[in-house]
């Protein structure tokens, strides 16, 4: 077992970060605490050594040590970056936890873990199809995706108790999420239940986490996508285009109603004005009519006999006046007469269309000339007519 | 190069190897067993640094974390005696080394067979006790804890902790979950029959209702319309007869004498008459 595999996904190597941050480390500070380090693990012994294999004379060998010694010390240097937490191992053991900023270890006898603890991770589940349905209470299947975010909220738990912590949010999220949907109805779990779930899934994957102190915190659980499945989408396309066609039909009734009602109504209100113009037309009319032959009568009544005589002479005066007549001197057996009525009112009316003035008096001439037989009928009214 | 110095490396760097060879460390991640010879001496050991002979003492390393056996999806028959694929995955760890070591021979693997045949029976017996229902919305966490201490039981005596079992998918097999979406369709198609005959209905409701209304609104401005009409004719009725009734033989002569005047008004109308009525009293004597 290599002994970084533990450290997540992007900290996998413990010196990565020198490489990746060229900042200007605190030198000083640094070699200062070299050199305490170095006092203190070989007791003060270091400015004899020196002293001692200067004077034996072996230049070299003293050289090759102290340029090993300077790369073992030097390798040693790490820098902690913000938002990160150094594990510090000693011979193995957990000795201490190294805050934000440069720092030293001796290589061989300490191991260091970087940890990102404020990093946010991110899984996807629900992607792939199959990993995406899950069965509901109510026994249907749906598609589901879900997004979790966690951070490490212990580094040494997060190293030292779960291997493959990472993995283990996978499948602590799938089991809780499938436990959380097969709760639901399927139209909960669709629709109004989104919110419900995401927190009941945040919760116990919390819990499950936590159960084996995998040091990770959930920070946030998002149900992103609750679908039916692909095979049965068009089904539930069709339901909700149901219930919008339920509401268009509802609405064209509505509509055919607010049509068709106010045109009543205004047919209506005619058919009443048109009975009231009709009443109030027909008393006028009477009352017109009544005052007439009351004032009328008030005068006739004065001299009922001259009265009386002037009307009906005016009046046969106006009806002889606009109708065509025929006069028949001829007291009784007027068999031998012979009138052709139809021709005369036939010819009435041809000449009446031309506009003829007088056509009273032609109508009698061709009245005559079409009966000889009544010579004197004619011309006497021809002659009475003329006039 | 003297040769003191020489000695004195060589003697530094034989040091070293016997030294690193006497020294063992244990991870904060590990357990560790000593052997003495092939027989076990020592296997409690704490995280840090620990002395062993070289050549007589050697030590082997076990994971301390919680491990993971992710289990394939398997069929298990429910009390209704439905088919139910189920993919679990179970989190054990090793809690007493030297129990382990000698049950399982050392082999983690060995380890993982025994661990899934137990909790796979356990599984399958509490599957077998439960409706898909059940399973799937109620007694999940039952399911799930239950199996769990069938497993502990099961593995008590080899050095080994089933901290979790857990259900991952639960889903029916591939034919059944056909006839599933073949039922979701019809629910649905159900759904939306009800959805468009209600629509027709609420519809036809209100069209009825409008032509009701219409009816009767034009029923009851006829009702009016004829009312007020009666009363037009009652009252010039009325009018009428108030005025005539003072005289009634004039009357009857005024209108007869309008009757004539708007009957004969057309030069259409053709009069055939004997010059013997009143009007023409004078036509053929002057007298």
């Amino acid at each position: 077992m290599a002994w970084n595999e533990p450290g997540g996904s992007g900290n996998k190597d413990p010196w990565g970060n020198r490489n990746d941050n060229q900042g200007p480390p605190d030198l000083d500070e640094v070699f200062k605490k070299f050199q305490d380090k170095v006092t203190k693990l070989f007791g003060g012994g270091k400015g004899g050594s020196g002293n001692k294999s200067g004077s034996g004379g072996g230049m070299g060998a003293s050289f090759i040590a102290i340029v090993l010694v300077s790369v073992w010390a030097l390798s040693g240097i790490y820098i902690v970056d913000e938002g990160t937490e150094g594990v510090v191992l000693h011979l193995g053991q957990y000795d201490n936890s190294a805050a934000p900023g440069p720092h030293w270890y001796p290589r061989f006898i300490q191991s260091v873990y970087v940890v990102n603890t404020e990093n946010v991770r991110e899984i996807v589940l629900g992607r792939k199809s199959m990993e995406a349905l899950m069965l509901t209470k109510d026994e249907n299947i749906v598609d589901v995706e879900f997004t979790v975010q966690y951070k490490i909220k212990d580094a040494r738990n997060f190293l030292f108790n779960v291997s493959d912590p990472d993995l283990t949010v996978v499948q602590a999220t799938e089991s809780a999420m499938r436990e959380n949907v097969g709760k639901g109805k399927m139209d909960f779990v669709i629709k109004d239940g989104r919110l419900e779930i995401a927190a009941a899934t945040e919760k116990l994957i919390q819990q499950i986490l936590d159960r084996y102190k995998a040091g990770i915190a959930i920070t946030n659980v998002n149900m992103q996508n609750a679908q039916p499945p692909e095979q049965v989408q068009h089904a539930f396309d069709d339901a909700i285009k149901a219930r919008e066609d339920k509401e268009r039909v509802i609405n064209e009734a509505q509509a055919y109603s607010n049509d068709i009602l106010p045109r009543a109504r205004g047919k209506g209100a005619r058919t009443v004005q048109e009975a009231q113009g009709y009443r109030d037309e027909l008393i006028a009319i009477a009352d017109g009519e009544a005052q007439r032959f009351t004032k009328l009568l008030t005068e006739y009544k004065k001299a009922p006999k001259v009265t009386r005589q002037r009307l009906y002479l005016e009046t046969m005066e106006k009806v002889y006046q606009n109708t065509s007549k025929v006069m028949v001197d001829v007291k009784q057996g007027n068999s031998l007469m012979y009138l052709p009525l139809d021709k005369i009112i036939n010819r009435q009316r041809s000449t009446s269309s031309t506009n003829e003035a007088d056509s009273s008096s032609d109508v009698s001439d061709q009245a005559t000339s079409s009966a000889p037989a009544s010579t004197r009928v004619d011309s006497r009214t021809r002659t009475r007519e003329a006039r | 190069m003297k040769p003191g110095s020489i000695i004195s490396m060589v003697v530094l760097g034989i040091g070293l190897f016997v030294a690193s060879g006497s020294i063992f460390i244990v991870s904060e991640t590990e357990l560790a067993i000593k052997f003495q010879l092939g027989e076990i001496v020592k296997s409690d050991y704490k995280p840090g640094w620990h002395f062993k002979v070289p050549f007589v003492n050697n030590v082997r390393k076990y994971d301390r974390r919680i491990l993971t056996l992710d289990a394939r999806p398997a069929r298990y028959i429910t009390k209704e005696k439905k088919n139910v694929l189920v993919d679990f995955f179970v989190k054990w760890r090793i809690n007493d080394v030297e129990k382990f070591y000698k049950s399982m021979n050392g082999s983690i693997n060995t380890a993982r067979t025994r661990i899934y045949t137990i909790v796979n029976d356990g599984l399958r017996s509490e599957m077998s006790s439960r409706t898909v229902k059940e399973v799937i919305s109620g007694e999940r966490s039952a399911l799930m804890d239950k199996t769990k201490d069938i497993g502990n039981i099961g593995v008590k005596n080899f050095g080994i902790e089933v901290v979790d079992v857990r259900v991952k998918r639960m889903d029916y097999e591939q034919s059944i979950s056909a006839s599933i979406y073949r039922r979701m369709v019809a629910e649905r198609t159900r759904v939306a029959k009800e959805f468009r005959s209600k629509g027709a209905e609420a519809a036809e409701r209100i069209r009825a209702d409008a032509d009701r209304q219409r009816t009767v609104l034009l029923a009851e401005a006829y009702r009016e319309a004829q009312k007020t009409r009666g009363d037009g004719d009652a009252t010039a009725a009325a009018i009428y007869s108030k005025a005539y009734n003072k005289d009634p033989e004039f009357y009857a002569f005024y209108r007869s004498l309008d009757a004539y005047r708007s009957s004969f008004a057309n030069q259409d109308d053709l009069l055939v008459m004997q010059p013997d009525s009143e009007f023409f009293k004078y036509f053929k004597k002057a007298k």
